[in-house]
């Protein structure tokens, strides 16, 4: 299990397939924070995301912040959300919009692995509930899009040392959750056995 | 209402604000030991990261006195209350909405509550039946104690029901909180507390589950067979492999606690309430006159 440190957006695609389920990263640079009814606006809605995804990454989250400006906002305590609800977006995201990294809690379903493979990308597992590291690693909110979603609007975050992350999902079919999954499964059937 | 009443009330609602945001920021002694336990038991490597993680997470949230995590919930009280305390519960009641209120704007905190099928927020985190409360009454008291238990919904989303028959037994029981840890996989951010409501009926059985997510860490059922229950599951869910954030590892839970009730003799109820390894709850207990308590461990 390697360690590595990504800046997003990326450019160069080898960023991506050098990460491998369980592997460390860290994130520096610009990450965009999306959520349910952000996604519902742009797939379901048909509405053009005002910010560019190109090598992004996203991270699920719906921020605790102060609005300080018109269009300004200062982050109080920013965490991550449970991913699972949102994995029918993971194909769209990569082939429309060219994401490359989704970073949340808890993992995709097994469905992510294939789109994540033919698409390059990769799910980040971040520690669910830890926002108030989280909160320190993001150095300032730089835009937001749709406020009137708040607080499921569009982010673009500047952060600095971003994590540590475990690759859930890389680019080759690799998923720890699967893994994780397919073991447990195996292990309740003992389990069962037992009692 | 009379003066005893009307500052009774303000203490509660006092209470209630300050037990909300206090929840969301120091989680108890009992909840730290027991994840420095599963840091010091767990031999994965992505889960000794999260574990490390998140012990990290709790010294921050104390030092910048932050949330411990951004997921302000709904707001659950447990409501004991004294049969001599001088202020009926739909007064409670009030003060304990009031309160949320006063502290999801004051602080401020984000406010979750929407309306179920609009999805519209509907205020500080109240709305129609929010916050939600457990009541119990105690004869012979006149005191009142109140928990905050901020419930995520990461966790609440994990919540299980099935109406075993009589013929599963209680190996139909251990069964379906098996599968029920296992498949909810990482989503619930373990390891954190199982709670288990057995007996009563389908809803009540949810209740206890709710209810015993909110015992202290390791507090055993009062009936030894259901105690044993709780050790036997305990040991059980963590030889399941799904480890800290569902990431692989042996520290799958913090606990399983049990709550049940007597049931009819065709029911065999079972329901799962996960609780996040950010097990947050605060009390306050308050007297007759309404001078307050606060209890981080209750």
């Amino acid at each position: 299990m390697a360690t590595h440190e990504v800046t997003f957006p990326i450019t160069d695609e080898r960023e991506i397939l050098k990460l491998r389920a369980g592997d460390e990263v860290t994130v520096q640079g610009h990450i965009i924070g999306i959520r349910d009814r952000t996604q519902i606006r742009i797939f379901d809605q048909g509405v053009e995301p005002p910010m560019d995804l190109r090598g992004a990454f996203l991270l699920h989250t719906a921020p605790n912040v102060r609005k300080v400006a018109e269009g300004k906002y200062e982050k109080l305590c920013i965490g991550t959300t449970t991913s699972a609800r949102m994995v029918r977006f993971t194909e769209p995201l990569g082939a429309q919009y060219g994401v490359r990294g989704i970073c949340g809690k808890g993992g995709f379903p097994d469905e992510a692995i294939e789109p994540m493979q033919k698409l390059g990308m990769v799910y980040f597992a971040i520690v669910g509930g830890a926002a108030a590291l989280e909160t320190t690693q993001i150095e300032e909110i730089e835009e937001v899009a749709w406020e009137e979603l708040m607080p499921e609007c569009l982010w673009k975050f500047r952060v600095k040392d971003f994590g540590p992350l475990t690759v859930g999902i890389d680019a080759h079919g690799g998923s720890l959750y699967h893994d994780v999954q397919a073991a447990a499964q195996e292990k309740l059937k003992e389990l069962y056995a037992r009692l | 209402m009379s003066a005893v009443a009307t500052d009774l009330q303000h203490a509660v609602e006092d209470a209630a604000a300050y037990l909300y945001v206090w929840a969301l920021k120091d989680i108890p002694q009992d909840l730290r030991d027991a994840l420095a336990e599963a840091q010091k038991r767990e031999t994965s490597v992505p889960g000794q990261r999260v574990l490390s993680t998140i012990i990290k997470n709790v010294g921050i949230a104390d030092d910048e006195k932050n949330l411990v995590c951004q997921d302000t919930g709904i707001a659950v009280y447990t409501c004991r209350v004294g049969e001599h305390f001088p202020l009926h519960p739909t007064r409670i009641y009030e003060a304990l909405k009031h309160g949320t209120e006063r502290a999801t704007v004051e602080h401020p905190l984000r406010s979750n509550a929407v309306h179920t099928i609009t999805r519209e927020n509907t205020g500080p985190n109240t709305g129609y039946r929010l916050p939600i409360v457990h009541w119990e009454f105690i004869p012979d008291w006149d005191g009142l104690d109140v928990k905050c238990v901020p419930k995520g919904s990461g966790s609440e989303n994990m919540s299980f029901l099935k109406m075993c028959v009589p013929a599963d037994g209680v190996k139909g029981i251990k069964q379906f909180v098996l599968e029920s840890i296992v498949g909810a996989g990482g989503k619930p951010c373990p390891p954190g507390i199982v709670g288990v409501g057995i007996g009563g009926s389908a809803d009540y059985a949810m209740y206890l589950a709710k209810e015993a997510i909110a015992r202290p860490i390791g507090t055993r059922n009062q009936d030894p067979i259901v105690a044993e229950l709780e050790d036997e599951l305990y040991g059980l869910l963590n030889e399941t492999g799904i480890g800290p954030m569902g990431l692989g590892g042996d520290v799958t839970v913090l606990q399983c606690h049990i709550e049940h009730a007597d049931t009819h003799m065709t029911l065999n109820p079972v329901a799962v309430n996960y609780q996040c390894w950010a097990a947050r709850r605060a009390s306050a207990h308050i007297s007759a006159d309404g001078d307050i308590d606060y209890d981080r461990e209750a």
